[in-house]
C-alpha cells in the first residue's frame, strides 16, 4: 500500500510534467497542422531564461517573465520564418523546424556553455508538504502539480468560453470566412505559435530546476513528447493530458516490478539462464525495460489505433 | 651542369631546415575522445579543459624534453558508433595518441578499433590512454598492447570500497543500483561477489540496472529503495544519472548511507546539498583535500582559470607526466616506442609510487574512501580545505587502501611487438 500510493504521486507528477511539456506541441498542432520540432528547445530556452532572471532577481518574476519572452521569441519565429515556408507546404515547415531546434542548442551551448547550470528551486518551496509512510513529499512537485492543473483549467477556458478562443477555433476549420469577417488570421496563427512556445518555456522554467538544466535537456525530453502526443491522437488536448498520466504512471510502477517473462515459466519448472536462446531477453526484468515501454506503448498504438487514444484522424 | 647542382644543393638545404624546425618543436597532438554535446557534455568539457591545463603544466616546465603536448578535443556524443567514426578522422589527421574516459562501452569500441588498426598498419601504431573507463575486460579478456588505463578498475574500487564498507558493523541491508551497460553490471556483479566473501550477513535487498542517461525522474527508484529496508546504496552512477539520483533520494527524505565511484563527479555534489553531509562516500585515487604541495598549487590554479569547474582527475596529473616521462625516456613521440616505455613503468607521486603493470596495462596505484563535510571555513572539519562545485562541502578522507589490497589478478595474455 504504501509503495504504491507513493509510487501513484510520484507517477502523477511526472505525468503533469509531461502534458505541461506536450499540451503546447499539441495545442500548436491542432491550431496550425505545424508539427514543431524545435518544441523541446522553447522548454530549454524557458529553463535557461529561468535560470538567468532567477540568478538577477528571483524565482517568482522568472515564473512569469521567462515565459513571456520565449512567448515573444515564439511569435518572431513564426512571424518571420514559418509564415514565409508556409506557402510551400508541411515538409519544409518540418525541416525549418527541425534546423531550429539545432540552432537554439547552438546558440545555448555559445552563451550558456556546455555544462549544467545551478538553476536552483527557490528556498520557499524546497522544503516537504506532507510527509506519507515516512517519505516526505516535496512542496516543488505539489507546485508543479498546481501549476499543471492550472493551466489545463486556463488553457480549457481561454479556448472554449472567451472570444479570441473561438476566433482560433473558427480560423482553424474556416479561414476564409473567419477573414471575411474582418479578423487577422495570420495574427491569430502568430498568437497560436507563440502562445504554444510560451507554455513550453513555462515547462522549462517549473521542469529545469526539478531535474537538471543542461544543453542536452531538449534532446532528451523531445523523443518522449512525441510519444504523448501520438498517443493521445495527434491535436487532442484532453488526449494528451491522459496520455501524459498514463505514461507517468506506466513508468513510475514499471520501475517497482521485479518480475521477468522468465519468471512466469518458474512455476512449471522451466528456467532460461542467459546461455540459452533469446536467454538475456527472458530474464529482462520490467522494471530494467522501464523507460523504453512507452516506445513499445507507441508503437503497439500506432499498430492497433493509429489516431491514438482521442485523436480525429490518423497519423 | 651548374644550375641542376645548385638547384638540388637548395632543395637539401631546405629540408634540413625544415627537418630542424621539425625538431626544434615537435608537438605531440594527442586527441581527447569524448561526450562534448547530449546528455554527458558537462562531465567530457570539464575533463578537455583539465587536461589542456595539464598539457601546459607539461609544456611549461619542459618535462617531455622539448616535446609539446597538445590536446585536442572531438565530440563523441557518448557513442560507440560516433567514436568509430571520430577515431578514422582522428586517424586521417596524424594524430597518433588517444585518449578517452566516459563509458566502458565507448572504451572496448574503441579499443577493439585500435588493436585491429594497429595489427593492420604496421609502424602507424596507435596508443590508447584510458582514463576513466573502468570496465575491467579492458585489462583482462581484451587487453591489448597499445592500450594503457590510468584509473583503477571497476573490480578494484569494489574491493576496497567492500573492504572499508565491511567494517561498519551497523550495515545489514544493501541496495545496489547502477546503469545497464558493461561498467553497471560489471559493478553489480562485483558487489555481490565482494560482499558474500567478506560480510555474508549483508543482505542485498535490491539490485537495479537502468539505462544509461535515459532516466529523467529518479523518484521512482528510490520509493523503492525506501519499501525495501535498505541502509546502505551502493551505484556507480556517474554524469545526471548521479545527480538526479540523490536529487530525488533528497527530496524524498531518504536516509541511507551512499557508497558511491563517482559522487564527487561535476555537479552531483551542488545537486546533493547538505543533506548528503556524512552520508555520501566515494572512492577516487585522489581528492582535493589529500594533502599534496604540487597538486595543491594546479588545484588552486585551475580554479582561478576555470572558476565553474574544479580539478577533478588526480589520475589525469599521472597520466600527462608520466607520458611526458615515457616520451624523454624514449627520446621519441614514435607510439611503439613510447608505449613500450609506458609499459612496466614506475612513477613517484605525491601519494606514494605508482605502477603502470607490464602484465596487463593497468594501473597500480593507492585509493581513498572519503565522506562529504562541510568546507573548513563554513565550519566543517579542518581538513576539507576546498569544496567541490564551488557548493561549500568538500570531502574529508575515511580511509587510504594501499595499491596492494586493490590490485587484482589478470588474466590479460598481450602480444608485446
Amino acid at each position: 500500500m504504501e509503495f504504491f500510493l507513493i509510487s501513484m504521486l510520484n507517477g502523477v507528477t511526472y505525468g503533469l510534467l509531461l502534458f505541461m511539456l506536450s499540451s503546447g506541441l499539441t495545442l500548436i498542432f491542432s491550431m496550425m497542422g505545424v508539427l514543431n520540432f524545435a518544441h523541446a528547445s522553447f522548454y530549454m530556452l524557458g529553463a535557461y531564461f529561468a535560470y538567468q532572471i532567477s540568478v538577477k532577481i528571483g524565482f517568482w518574476p522568472a515564473l512569469v517573465i521567462a515565459p513571456l519572452a520565449v512567448g515573444a521569441i515564439g511569435m518572431l519565429v513564426e512571424r518571420y520564418g514559418l509564415r514565409k515556408v508556409h506557402k510551400y507546404g508541411h515538409v519544409p515547415e518540418l525541416l525549418f523546424t527541425f534546423g531550429l531546434a539545432y540552432l537554439i542548442e547552438e546558440a545555448v551551448h555559445l552563451i550558456w556553455g556546455r555544462s549544467a547550470v545551478d538553476y536552483r528551486v527557490p528556498a520557499e518551496l524546497s522544503g516537504s508538504l506532507f510527509k506519507i509512510y515516512g517519505t516526505a513529499f516535496p512542496e516543488y512537485r505539489g507546485f508543479m502539480m498546481l501549476v499543471s492543473v492550472l493551466m489545463l483549467v486556463s488553457l480549457y477556458l481561454v479556448l472554449t468560453r472567451t472570444r479570441i478562443g473561438l476566433v482560433i477555433q473558427a480560423a482553424l476549420t474556416h479561414p476564409d470566412t473567419v477573414e471575411a469577417l474582418g479578423h487577422n488570421v495570420p495574427r491569430v496563427f502568430m498568437l497560436v505559435f507563440g502562445g504554444g512556445c510560451a507554455l513550453a518555456g513555462l515547462a522549462g522554467v517549473i521542469g529545469g530546476n526539478a531535474l537538471v538544466t543542461e544543453p542536452g535537456m531538449a534532446l532528451s525530453l523531445g523523443a518522449i513528447m512525441f510519444v504523448v502526443v501520438v498517443l493521445g491522437g495527434l491535436g487532442s488536448l484532453a488526449g494528451a493530458f491522459i496520455a501524459s498520466l498514463l505514461i507517468g504512471l506506466l513508468q513510475t510502477f514499471a520501475v517497482g516490478f521485479d518480475g521477468s517473462l522468465g519468471r512466469l515459466f518458474a512455476p512449471l519448472g522451466i528456467s532460461f539462464p542467459s546461455g540459452t536462446f533469446l536467454g538475456e531477453l527472458w530474464g529482462l526484468t520490467i522494471s530494467s525495460a522501464a523507460p523504453v515501454l512507452p516506445y513499445v506503448l507507441m508503437v503497439l498504438m500506432l499498430i492497433f489505433r493509429p489516431r491514438g487514444l482521442l485523436g480525429t484522424r490518423d497519423v | 651542369m651548374m644550375p641542376r647542382a645548385l638547384r638540388s644543393l637548395a632543395v637539401a638545404a631546405a629540408l634540413a631546415a625544415a627537418s630542424f624546425a621539425a625538431n626544434a618543436q615537435q608537438v605531440l597532438k594527442i586527441a581527447y575522445i569524448d561526450p562534448l554535446s547530449g546528455p554527458f557534455a558537462n562531465v567530457g568539457e570539464a575533463g578537455l579543459k583539465q587536461f589542456q591545463y595539464l598539457a601546459d603544466q607539461v609544456n611549461q616546465k619542459n618535462l617531455a624534453g622539448g616535446v609539446k603536448f597538445e590536446v585536442v578535443g572531438f565530440d563523441n556524443k557518448t557513442s560507440p558508433q560516433e567514436s568509430l567514426n571520430v577515431l578514422k578522422k582522428v586517424i586521417d589527421s596524424g594524430i597518433r595518441y588517444i585518449m578517452q574516459g566516459n563509458g566502458s562501452s565507448v572504451a572496448i569500441a574503441l579499443s577493439d578499433a585500435v588493436q585491429k588498426h594497429n595489427e593492420r598498419n604496421p609502424g602507424k601504431e596507435l596508443v590508447y590512454l584510458n582514463y576513466a573507463a573502468v570496465d575491467p575486460v579492458l585489462t583482462n579478456e581484451k587487453c591489448h598492447f597499445h592500450h594503457f588505463r590510468f584509473d583503477a578498475n571497476s573490480d578494484m574500487k569494489m574491493e576496497a570500497l567492500t573492504t572499508f564498507l565491511a567494517q561498519d558493523k551497523n550495515i545489514k541491508k544493501v541496495y545496489l543500483i547502477n546503469q545497464n551497460y558493461s561498467f553497471g553490471q560489471a559493478v553489480t556483479k562485483a558487489a555481490k561477489a565482494d560482499l558474500a566473501r567478506k560480510r555474508p550477513d549483508i543482505q542485498i535487498v535490491g539490485d537495479d540496472l537502468h539505462p544509461l542517461g535515459q532516466v529523467k525522474d529518479f523518484a521512482p527508484y528510490v520509493a523503492k529503495i525506501k519499501a525495501s529496508g535498505a541502509d546502505t546504496v551502493i551505484t556507480g552512477n556517474w554524469g545526471t544519472d548521479m545527480t538526479l539520483l540523490v536529487k530525488a533520494a533528497k527530496d524524498a527524505g531518504l536516509n541511507v548511507n551512499f557508497y558511491t565511484y563517482y559522487g564527487g563527479g561535476l555537479g552531483s555534489v551542488a545537486a546533493m546539498g547538505d543533506s548528503a553531509i556524512g552520508k555520501v562516500k566515494q572512492i577516487t585515487e585522489w581528492h582535493a583535500n589529500v594533502p599534496t604541495k604540487d597538486t595543491d598549487r594546479m588545484v588552486n590554479e585551475f580554479k582561478k582559470k576555470n572558476p565553474d569547474l574544479d580539478y577533478y582527475y588526480g589520475r589525469a596529473g599521472t597520466l600527462m607526466f608520466m607520458l611526458a616521462q615515457a616520451v624523454k625516456q624514449a627520446k621519441s613521440t614514435e607510439p611503439n616506442a613510447v608505449a613500450k616505455a609506458l609499459s612496466g613503468m614506475k612513477m613517484e607521486t605525491e601519494l606514494g609510487q605508482v605502477e603502470m603493470r607490464a602484465a596487463d596495462h593497468q594501473m597500480i596505484q593507492p585509493l581513498y574512501i572519503s565522506t562529504l563535510q562541510k568546507q573548513a571555513s563554513k565550519g566543517g572539519p579542518k581538513e576539507v580545505k576546498y569544496d567541490a562545485d564551488n557548493s561549500g562541502l568538500g570531502f574529508a578522507t575515511d580511509a587510504r587502501i594501499e595499491a596492494y589490497v586493490s590490485a587484482q589478478p589478470t588474466s590479460c595474455n598481450m602480444k608485446k611487438p
